[in-house]
């Protein structure tokens, strides 16, 4: 549904005759199948929504190709806007309208009929659950509402592609839920969902696949399950006071370790190895020996963070 | 359209202004155009009102842009961005309606000036809105580029300012130019707005014959087209 070659993106800021360059985006390769639910994971500031916003047409590539739904993204920009729809991190509404004047706005932008497009105005508002407040303004929605009322808009016009960027950003646990079973919903309908995130669960429990992006490069790509397991074993994190680096020299050459990784601002090691249970009291053992104090121990499976960090270094949860 | 149809107040407060002017300014006219030979009430809000009505659809379609930076920050122009509609059309569309509201907020005024003796005939009248809404393109289109380029209402107040002002004086809408030295009619030349005024001064007197009136609406439309070629092509570039 989706290839993209090679995209990127530089964005040059002038401040008194000094230029800045940020590259945020540096060469993508990327494959999206039809009727899957896509991740972008990465920290704040990798260049996800940069990319979400060139495949919306929003921002020109410097370079790369891109075809979506079979439209080649720089030669037929206008074609894709017809079968892509678009889900900003803060949606775009007007306070003083309600959510079936939006929708039946947004179905005539489309150029859907006037009769049309308030059916279908009406089938969204049932499906998102918005009925009761549908001929309400906008502004007295709270926040859970105005995302869903966002989604609808994005994908009013029955579009094969739905980029949502950030969808349960700043949404309470529940709301965040109930957005997870509407993206779930999408796909079930049909469609390709393109989602951007930087939290981990999400990414995990909602995604087909995902692709981790860090600094505008991807450095890890496949479903949520197949890159946990490249991680195998167990992650034992040791919280030690202040000699991080010395407890991680110190287990790194240990037989029962795999992998030692120490993340920037943190006062833990992470040791990866093939059995907690015995691989503890062992850790413990070896660390007292040299006279390192332990402060906290935690045993658990390896997350997308541990993936993360095996990647680029550093934490997600810390970036 | 939708908004401004659910929140009049806007339209209304926009005739507010000139309303205050036409009660208390306009009366001081009639002493003060006496060289011009108005020799009644009548005479002097013939020469004052098609003045103050410029005045308005330069200054209204000016400060438009404000509104457009209020939808950018909203998010709206950039959801409208991801649709098929044509640039040009998400441009237009603004425009258009504040030409409507400027139409209509000139129709009161026409009414209103009615009870102090003015009159115009009705087909001079049609033409004077059509220049009005021409000049109103104008300056809607170029405020909301203008909007575009600058990004934030603080700047945008500024060169607005700067823009409106200059404008306004060398148009002759409160006093007509006729009454400046030389070197000021001279300058004066050089703004289209200012034949606009004569155009509209014509039209209210009755002269339809009279050439400012194809000509100011001949430099209007290329200064609108020119407008809008500008402004479509910043609508069409990212917007953030």
């Amino acid at each position: 549904m989706i290839e993209i070659k090679g995209l990127r993106k530089s964005f040059h800021t002038k401040h008194r005759r000094k230029t800045t360059t940020v590259d945020a985006v540096r060469g993508i390769d990327l494959d999206v199948a039809d009727g899957e639910i896509f991740g972008f994971l990465g920290p704040n500031g990798a260049g996800k929504t940069t990319t979400l916003r060139m495949l919306a047409t929003l921002l020109s590539p410097d370079d790369g190709e891109a075809t979506i739904a079979g439209v080649n993204l720089r030669t037929d920009p206008a074609e894709v806007r017809k079968r892509v729809g678009y889900v900003s991190q803060t949606g775009g509404t007007w306070e003083d309208v309600s959510a079936r004047e939006e929708l039946v706005l947004q179905a005539r932008m489309y150029g859907i009929s006037r009769s049309e497009a308030e059916q279908r105005a009406a089938a969204a508002l049932e499906a998102f659950d918005l009925t009761e407040y549908a001929d309400r303004k906008i502004k007295t929605y709270s926040g859970g509402q105005r995302r869903r009322v966002d989604v609808a808009l994005g994908v009013i016009h029955g579009p094969k592609v739905v980029f949502l960027d950030e969808p349960t950003a700043g949404l309470d646990p529940q709301s965040r839920a109930r957005m997870w079973d509407e993206v779930r919903r999408l796909r079930a309908d049909g469609m390709t969902v393109f989602l951007t995130t930087h939290y981990l669960d999400e990414a995990d429990a909602l995604c087909d696949r995902i692709a981790i992006i860090d600094h505008g490069e991807i450095v890890a790509e496949g479903t949520p399950a197949d890159l946990k397991r490249e991680i195998s074993g167990d992650v034992v994190t040791v919280g030690v006071n202040t000699s991080a680096a010395k407890a991680a020299e110190v287990l790194e050459g240990q037989p029962y370790i795999r992998a030692v990784e120490v993340p920037e601002d943190e006062d833990a090691v992470r040791a990866y190895v093939d059995a907690g249970e015995t691989a503890i009291p062992q850790i413990m053992r070896t660390l007292e020996a040299s006279g390192i104090e332990l402060g906290t121990i935690e045993l658990r499976r390896p997350s997308l963070d541990d993936v993360f960090l095996t990647k680029t270094g550093r934490s997600l949860r810390e970036s | 359209m939708l908004l401004m149809l659910r929140s009049p107040i806007w339209v209304i407060l926009g005739v507010a202004q000139p309303v205050v002017y036409l009660l208390l300014f306009a009366p001081l006219l009639r002493p003060a155009l006496a060289s011009l030979g108005t020799q009644s009430m009548a005479d002097a809000y013939r020469i004052y009102v098609p003045g103050m009505l410029v005045a308005l659809a330069l200054a209204g379609g000016l400060y438009v842009g404000f509104n457009l930076l209020a939808e950018i920050r909203a998010g709206v122009i950039e959801r409208a961005r991801v649709t098929p509609i044509s640039r040009v059309s998400l441009l237009l569309g603004r425009a258009l309606r504040d030409v409507v509201s400027l139409i209509v907020q000139a129709i009161i005024i026409t009414i209103l000036s009615l009870p102090f003796g003015l009159f115009v005939r009705i087909d001079d009248l049609l033409l004077a809105y059509m220049l009005l809404g021409l000049i109103n393109l104008t300056t809607s289109t170029l405020s909301y580029g203008i909007a575009l380029k600058v990004g934030n209402p603080g700047v945008l107040g500024q060169v607005i300012n700067n823009v409106a002002q200059p404008l306004m004086l060398l148009s002759g809408c409160l006093l007509p130019i006729a009454l400046a030295p030389l070197w000021l009619q001279r300058v004066a030349l050089w703004n289209p707005f200012g034949w606009a005024v004569k155009g509209m001064r014509a039209l209210f007197a009755g002269n339809i014959g009279d050439p400012s009136i194809w000509q100011s609406a001949l430099m209007l439309s290329a200064l609108v087209l020119l407008a809008l070629a500008w402004s479509a092509r910043l609508f069409a570039r990212s917007v953030r």
